[in-house]
């Protein structure tokens, strides 16, 4: 029953986004092309925390497809957003194909410290390298998609409308995922491993898979941030763009594959306004807003939604 | 020769400070199962507090002796007052959630405090150069150094010296030890829990506040400063092993003379090295190196 609704959710919410895409003003669908890809990231974080796993390094993938992105078209010279969006995410889920490898054996603390640690390896490498502007990154721009030349202008939209087509996508194929087989060996996994690798299944395995499934999302997404906003610098890969994506994770709740998406617009379009009205106050708005989730609402903003539905 | 006495040189005091940060953390983690992210910040609040009273100290003409009082006292109070709010404000009431959970409840604080600084102190940076400056310089070779490290190696030594005293020869510190072998157990034998919790978390609190008094004459105060902090003190705990003390020590004296042999020969590499050498580590010792195995409970 649930997941008819859910499937119906998405299709709803895909067809609005894309109604938006067209008709919007260029702030909102800048805002929401934001919001979606930092979704992606986020769809791929909660797939881990179904698991059990918290991720403190998901902005390693984050700026591997931001940055594989914007290389392909500075460097190479190819500047078709369909292929740069396929460099990302390939490019993120060849590195956590290996250091998946390595990173499956950790639980817990240790793997969010490890992954972490892979992070800042990234944010460093960047920062001091002066090919790829320090600090400052540099600037990307993306002309066609797919052999398709655009006009400037609508290729913010047409982006804009790629990224909602990469979420309606992602969200199905996740979904299908978390009722298949995999996807609830994956919670039994997060409720007691060891009963699991005792009934016959490989831990390993699926936390790998899940791993490798994570950071591909991760470097989609990277990739339509950096298509959104044009840029590309070191902080993508910083330790506390990791930890927004935590927040967001958090702040939806891991129920639902749509979750991340809304959580994420609802926590972009609060930084739009929390940055006009009181930037000084942003973090400690972001800070006091974890802790009453954690202690009330354990399951995230979704525990509302799903549970008027249950009511009704 | 003096390029190798320089890094040793360099790399001791870094760790010095590094220690300071990580006794703490490791502290606090060992104790309590936290990971405690409102580390930077507590730093961070050293920092400023040590500014501001030894700047206010300096400014109404009292003896520039008197500055380094005020360094220990800024370190107190952060700890007296920041712990005991922390632990008891906002930590006991999360008790008994996993690791994780916990990781985000102080990394929520964190997020917290930052604003909290800035509110308080202002975007404009601080100066405190009068400590750093006042001692002079030393020569080893043809380079001089300013005799302000040798302070930051003794306050470094006396502190491991004075906690590893307090953990293994005192009457409390072996309570606390009993605490981290079994919390359950020992509250069944009649320790009481609650306060070997509050004392730890403030005592933390004050070895961060103090890394951060005693950093303050050396850098601008400005905001963002606790950021970068946290994540090289994760690193040189998790290198020694969460929970041990002799852990934070050698993963300090590691993760500090592999950053200052990068500084100087491949500068590039310098934020690399740090984390290459915790991933390396982990690796070899996915617990890192001082930790005991721990049972799988099913």
């Amino acid at each position: 029953m649930s997941r008819d609704r859910t499937l119906t959710a998405l299709a709803a919410a895909s067809a609005a986004l894309l109604l938006l895409a067209a008709i919007a003003p260029q702030w909102l669908v800048f805002l929401l092309a934001l919001a979606l890809a930092k979704g992606l990231v986020v769809l791929g974080l909660v797939l881990l925390m179904r698991t059990g796993l918290v991720s403190f390094g998901q902005g390693l993938y984050f700026g591997l497809g931001a940055y594989a992105a914007a290389l392909l078209g500075h460097r190479g010279g190819i500047a078709d957003a369909a292929l740069m969006i396929a460099a990302g995410t390939a490019c993120a889920a060849a590195v956590a194909a290996i250091l998946g490898l390595l990173l499956a054996r950790y639980r817990d603390i240790f793997f969010a410290m490890l992954s972490l640690a892979f992070s800042m390896i990234l944010y460093g490498v960047l920062v001091k390298s002066s090919a790829l502007g320090s600090t400052d990154g540099f600037n990307l721009h993306a002309k066609g998609v797919a052999g398709v030349a655009l006009a400037a202008g609508v290729e913010r939209r047409v982006f804009f409308a790629l990224s909602v087509i990469a979420m309606c996508g992602a969200a199905w194929l996740l979904h299908r995922y978390l009722s298949s087989h995999w996807g609830r060996l994956s919670e039994a996994i997060r409720d007691n491993e060891l009963r699991v690798e005792y009934l016959g299944a490989s831990v390993y395995r699926v936390v790998y898979v899940n791993y490798v499934a994570a950071c591909a999302l991760a470097g989609l997404g990277g990739a339509f941030a950096a298509l959104a906003v044009g840029h590309v610098d070191p902080e993508t890969a910083y330790w506390t763009t990791s930890g927004e994506f935590v927040f967001i994770a958090i702040l939806g709740g891991t129920g639902n594959v749509l979750a991340p998406f809304l959580a994420a617009a609802i926590f972009e379009g609060l930084r739009t306004v929390a940055s006009q009205y009181a930037p000084n106050v942003w973090q400690m708005t972001l800070g006091f807003a974890m802790l009453a989730i954690i202690m009330f609402l354990p399951g995230g903003l979704w525990t509302l939604v799903s549970g008027r539905r249950k009511a009704a | 020769m003096s390029n190798i006495v320089s890094v040793l040189f360099d790399g001791v005091v870094y760790s010095s400070w590094l220690f300071l940060m990580a006794a703490g953390l490791t502290l606090i983690y060992g104790v309590m199962k936290i990971l405690n992210i409102a580390h930077g910040s507590l730093y961070a609040l050293g920092a400023y507090v040590a500014a501001t009273i030894a700047g206010a100290w300096l400014a109404a003409g009292h003896a520039a002796i008197g500055s380094y009082a005020m360094l220990a006292v800024a370190a107190l109070l952060v700890g007296a007052v920041m712990g005991p709010l922390l632990e008891r404000g906002l930590l006991r009431w999360m008790y008994g959630k996993d690791e994780v959970v916990l990781l985000l409840v102080t990394y929520a604080a964190f997020l917290v405090l930052e604003d909290a600084i800035k509110l308080v102190w202002g975007v404009e940076s601080m100066l405190l150069p009068e400590p750093y400056a006042l001692p002079g310089n030393f020569q080893i070779g043809t380079l001089a150094y300013p005799v302000y490290n040798l302070i930051l190696i003794a306050v470094a030594v006396a502190v491991g010296l004075v906690l590893a005293a307090a953990l293994y020869r005192t009457r409390q510190g072996k309570l606390l030890l009993a605490v981290i072998h079994d919390r359950e157990m020992s509250a069944a034998m009649g320790i009481n829990v609650d306060r070997v919790y509050l004392v730890t978390f403030t005592v933390g609190s004050m070895l961060a506040g103090l890394g951060g008094a005693l950093t303050a004459p050396t850098i601008a105060v400005s905001p963002g400063i606790g950021v970068e902090v946290i994540v090289l003190s994760f690193a040189v705990v998790v290198v020694g092993g969460l929970g041990s003390l002799g852990g934070a020590a050698l993963g300090a004296l590691m993760v500090g003379i592999v950053r200052s042999a990068a500084v100087r020969y491949w500068p590039e590499a310098e934020l690399f090295t740090i984390y290459f050498v915790m991933a390396l580590v982990l690796i070899a010792r996915p617990r890192g190196l001082f930790s005991a195995p721990e049972a799988r409970k099913i």
